[in-house]
């Protein structure tokens, strides 16, 4: 399998996107906006789709989309112009609409298309790996460098905001990176089901962690793992990686939950 | 030396024209240890609010230490409580990982340094909580976990430690030995603690000092100028 150049791209790129979604999903998971980085995915899509419409790489116009998806959920949070949950719900069903009507301007609804939906391990090139590598270790430095202070927004968003910390510019910092993390994983995981692997991974170690630092330690571990499981499933099976990885970490969940569950009962 | 904090003539509302606090003048001095009681619904958390600068008053003037509430350069030197005693995360947050969030107030960005990590350490044994310091909040009691937020909030070493209704969800025992840590904390310390509550029977034999709120302030004064009306303070201005 390793033998196959494009095959060897998918799984760099795929570690990559492995280990930056469920550190980014940590903090989502953490202020419960698990589904944020699906709203944002509905909005990539319309920007896949403008892509299409004015001829430019679908994965810059992609890109773009989620981070102005993310900047306006957070807007539209931190204004209390709608709660989180609306806020999510605006953006999630504007970004589905236009891109219906946008791909179907374009006349784009082909196997192509589908590929950024559920991912492919067909496409991703040296540049792709290239880009996917600089903005995944940029993600990572921006949390390592804010770690502190994102795990105190996490812990007491009102015991920050009083201790002057810049509450609303962190939280925007971790909406961006969500949108970066859904832009460099289209490839793999498709924007339909990326948001999944910001947050399975997360749920699943979270049952078995002792602490906050090895509940990111462990997501980190089963983001690795499921990316690598579904895209060898994905290889000898011919199907969509995006599924056989989002797959591997729902069974991922279901152990940690079973290994709860018996060492609840000793 | 200036006032702990100051109101003056506050007034205010979260809706135009619906003023939940109005006339509100108080004073507390550095090193004091306030309750500020009163029924559901009286103010005084929008007082704690403002005292924090998270609200601007619609008329009057908040100051802390001298210096208006809401642009209060110092802001690490206020510990806080929440009312509330969950945790935002919902993964196992340790004892020591959720009191080192209380001195990313000092230092939010960067390596802690040996004094960072030392008066972490030296907050969670000053709540007793040593033993328990790399264990799960989830797997405290409600008293405990109480405890580790008040660790929580002298990690920073702060001036003022304000309270909002700590003693939420807790029960009668945790209550007293929550009163007791406080004075002591107050004795050791000289911090200037506010402690907000509808419920102050546990509090009323630790604290120099009793402000009911209702609306406005209807009693300032000692605790024991109050007996009989201690656990009803909706009549203190009848």
């Amino acid at each position: 399998m390793l033998d196959l150049e494009f095959m060897r791209l998918a799984f760099a790129a795929g570690a990559i996107v492995g280990v930056v979604a469920p550190v980014v999903g940590f903090f989502l998971v953490q202020r419960q906006m698990s589904l944020i980085g699906d709203g944002i995915g509905h909005v990539a899509f319309a920007g896949v789709a403008a892509g299409y419409l004015i001829g430019v790489s679908p994965v810059w116009t992609a890109l773009a989309a989620a981070i102005i998806g993310a900047v306006g959920i957070e807007w539209l949070r931190a204004h209390k112009q709608a709660a989180g949950d609306q806020a999510l719900a605006l953006v999630f069903y504007t970004g589905i609409a236009g891109g219906v009507v946008l791909i179907s301007a374009a006349g784009a609804l082909n196997a192509n298309l589908f590929s950024y939906l559920f991912g492919s391990i067909l496409t991703v090139t040296r540049r792709d790996l290239f880009t996917i590598a600089l903005l995944g270790l940029g993600s990572l430095v921006v949390v390592a460098v804010l770690l502190r202070a994102l795990l105190a927004v996490s812990i007491d968003e009102e015991g920050a905001r009083v201790a002057g910390l810049p509450v609303p510019v962190l939280n925007a910092v971790i909406s961006m990176l969500a949108a970066l993390t859904i832009g460099i994983s289209m490839r793999i995981v498709g924007i339909l089901l990326i948001a999944a692997l910001m947050v399975l991974p997360v749920i699943a170690a979270q049952r078995i962690a002792w602490s906050l630092r090895s509940t990111m330690g462990l997501s980190i571990v089963v983001g690795l793992a499921s990316v690598l499981a579904g895209l060898t499933v994905s290889y000898y099976g011919d199907l969509p990686p995006g599924g056989t990885i989002v797959l591997a970490a729902t069974g991922f969940f279901l152990a940690s939950s079973a290994t709860e569950l018996i060492r609840a009962r000793l | 030396m200036p006032l702990a904090v100051e109101f003056a003539q506050v007034e205010f509302g979260y809706l135009p024209g619906q003023p939940v606090l109005h006339d509100v003048d108080l004073q507390i001095e550095a090193g004091e240890f306030v309750a500020l009681a009163g029924p559901n619904g009286g103010g005084k958390t929008t007082l704690l609010r403002l005292t924090l600068g998270l609200e601007r008053p619609t008329r009057g003037d908040v100051r802390l230490f001298g210096e208006p509430a809401d642009s209060f350069r110092d802001r690490a030197g206020l510990g806080y409580l929440a009312q509330r005693t969950n945790l935002g995360v919902q993964a196992p947050a340790t004892v020591r990982e959720v009191v080192a969030a209380g001195r990313c107030a000092r230092k939010p960005f960067g390596r802690f340094a040996r004094s960072d990590d030392d008066a972490i350490e030296e907050a969670i044994e000053r709540v007793g909580l040593g033993e328990l310091r790399n264990r799960p909040l989830t797997r405290l009691s409600g008293g405990q976990q109480q405890r580790a937020f008040i660790a929580k909030a002298l990690a920073a070493e702060p001036r003022l430690l304000a309270l909002d209704e700590p003693t939420t969800g807790v029960d009668v025992e945790s209550q007293e030995a929550l009163a007791e840590l406080l004075a002591r904390l107050h004795r050791e310390l000289g911090v200037t603690i506010l402690y907000v509550s509808h419920e102050f029977g546990a509090i009323e034999h630790v604290v120099e000092r009793l402000v009911l709120v209702r609306e406005r302030i209807v009693f300032d004064g000692s605790p024991a100028a109050l007996p009989e009306l201690w656990h009803d303070p909706s009549h203190a201005h009848a």
